[in-house]
């Protein structure tokens, strides 16, 4: 059974259909990419995976469970995680708070009020901001690092929770080529740990990383496969090569 | 800060309607850091805040006039328990709904309960209707009455005191971090697994069983209890007193108290500015909130010092933070 199944869903905005009827299948341990022109309902389709919109139409099933209808606190509870396309560090925090508080977030509001688990996690903070290069930051408040930085935070604050399932929404947007090569090394040992779907503009980067890719058209899917299969795919270079 | 309010009741000793300000300077600085919770910490304007002073205090008031009992020990905790409930009833109403609430709905629905409560009472013979009730029995412990004065001045800063620190200790806890994260980014909180409503939900009403305190404590003090003591004036007066010190603080609440209570009774003998006071107080809130929004303390400490750790770090001694 897949992990992730999105069956015929819809997304309206008035009178303006940002999905049409979009079907995706994630099994777990994979890395699926979403490709696709500006506007094809990419970011969208990430948002209704992960509760921050809800489908006018059709479900949305996660690790066995009917999501759709689903709050995004639920959501995540049942080990859903993401990042969003803007960067949501918490600025006036530490680096290593905003870590903290990812990682303590399945705790109870009695635990937490007590600081009971405090010591514990504090090797669990280190060890992700180790990981994503931040250690000598973990003083500084969040606000203060550079943009690829807080990228990286922000994908350290997702996977600290360690979700079955990491949506990332362009985490390589707005870095220089170097932050962006180091994301991809960074990205790819999470694969034993978790199924990851990714929105991503640069497609060497998405290629490199991803085992699946589904490109998106106008709100519905035009094709879906392995990488080399959609490199081959007629109507994926129509469209990239007419509109990108 | 702390010393100056333990020797103050000495110092004003030939004083006593010092003494007497002061005290109810503590016991609206509960109030006002009631609010602070609410706003400071958690993002809930609550426009209503006196609701939860003015009910308990009432309470309290009757429960001695009916029942002739009024020993510390039973009435405070019953002051505390009421606005605890009351607050309670009212965040399963406001925040914990399926959808998340607007800070709009939430200062809509709480000055709305104050409101109504307030009209309530006004006409409500069994309470004093817009007399009120006065002449409530003096607050006991055993034999000995706490009257206006010394003691009455020391069981409210112990109260402050108490409520201050336990505060203080809930916002440096790991459940603080998440206020302060909630404080930034509430939707962000939300996708990490966090059910937001309902740390608000618990802040509003361990907030609302502190204004219980300072209500009961208030209604012994004064030897009165009025509808105005839990309607919108009085709400908006704990919006003030925290706004005017620095929210999110705490200790910028009691400043803010002190401060404005203080220059009250100073200006209140000059006929001129007694009759625009409230005009002045809505001018100075007015500055405050445009141009120093992180209020008086804001200008002493940055947010960095307002803020920053929360809970034991290892590798960190009190030195470095």
């Amino acid at each position: 059974m897949a992990l992730l199944e999105v069956k015929g869903v819809t997304k309206m905005f008035g009178a303006l259909q940002a999905l049409g009827g979009v079907d995706l299948s994630v099994q777990a341990g994979t890395f699926h990419g979403l490709i696709g022109p500006n506007g094809s309902g990419k970011s969208t389709l990430l948002k209704a995976i992960a509760g921050a919109h809800f489908p006018s139409t059709g479900t949305i099933t996660f690790a066995g469970l009917d999501v759709t209808a689903a709050l995004p606190f639920e959501r995540a509870r049942a080990g859903l995680s993401l990042k969003f396309q803007i960067t949501a560090v918490l600025p006036e925090l530490s680096v290593y708070d905003n870590v903290l508080l990812a990682l303590q977030a399945g705790q109870s509001l009695w635990s937490l009020i007590r600081s009971k688990t405090r010591r514990a996690m504090h090797d669990k903070v280190l060890g992700a901001l180790a990981r994503f290069r931040l250690e000598g930051r973990a003083d500084d408040l969040a606000g203060e690092l550079s943009h690829g930085e807080q990228q990286w935070l922000e994908i350290a604050m997702a996977l600290a929770p360690r979700p079955k399932l990491l949506l990332l929404d362009e985490p390589t947007g707005g870095m220089s080529p170097e932050e962006r090569r180091v994301t991809g090394e960074l990205l790819l040992p999470i694969k034993s740990e978790c199924a990851l779907v990714i929105v991503e503009h640069d497609l060497d980067f998405i290629k490199n990383i991803c085992d699946h890719l589904t490109v998106l058209d106008q709100g519905k899917v035009l094709d879906s496969g392995t990488v080399d299969q959609i490199e081959r795919s007629a109507k994926v270079q129509e469209v990239y090569t007419s509109r990108v | 800060m702390l010393g100056a309010l333990l020797i103050a009741p000495f110092a004003l000793n030939a004083f006593p309607q010092l003494i007497t300000l002061f005290t109810n300077i503590l016991i609206l600085s509960i109030l006002a850091l009631s609010f602070d919770l609410c706003w400071g910490y958690s993002g809930i304007m609550s426009f209503g805040q006196a609701l939860f002073f003015g009910v308990p205090a009432y309470v309290i008031a009757l429960v001695g006039r009916d029942l002739g009992f009024s020993e510390i020990w039973g009435t405070l905790p019953l002051a505390m328990l009421i606005g605890l409930l009351l607050s309670f009833a009212f965040a399963m109403f406001l925040l914990l709904g399926r959808k998340t609430p607007t800070s709009i709905f939430i200062a809509l629905g709480t000055l709305t309960g104050a409101y109504a409560s307030e009209r309530l009472v006004s006409g409500w013979q069994y309470v004093g209707a817009g007399n009120g009730l006065s002449s409530i029995k003096l607050l006991k412990l055993g034999s000995f009455e706490f009257v206006e004065g010394i003691a009455f001045y020391f069981l409210a800063f112990g109260c402050l005191l108490a409520v201050y620190l336990v505060s203080r200790y809930l916002i440096r806890s790991q459940m603080g971090l998440v206020l302060a994260g909630m404080r930034q980014n509430e939707e962000r909180l939300a996708f990490f697994g966090y059910r937001v409503q309902l740390y608000k939900a618990v802040v509003f009403s361990f907030a609302g069983m502190i204004a219980g305190l300072a209500g009961a404590l208030y209604s012994y003090h004064q030897g009165f209890i009025g509808p105005g003591n839990m309607g919108p004036g009085l709400s908006t007066m704990a919006v003030i007193y925290c706004l005017f010190g620095g929210s999110g603080t705490l200790i910028g609440a009691v400043l803010g108290t002190l401060s404005i209570e203080a220059i009250s009774y100073v200006l209140a003998d000059i006929d001129i500015i007694k009759r625009f006071w409230p005009v002045i107080l809505g001018l100075v809130l007015l500055l405050v909130v445009a141009f120093q929004p992180s209020g008086i303390l804001g200008l002493f400490v940055t947010n960095r010092e307002r803020f920053f750790s929360y809970g034991w770090r290892p590798g960190r001694n009190r030195a470095e933070r």
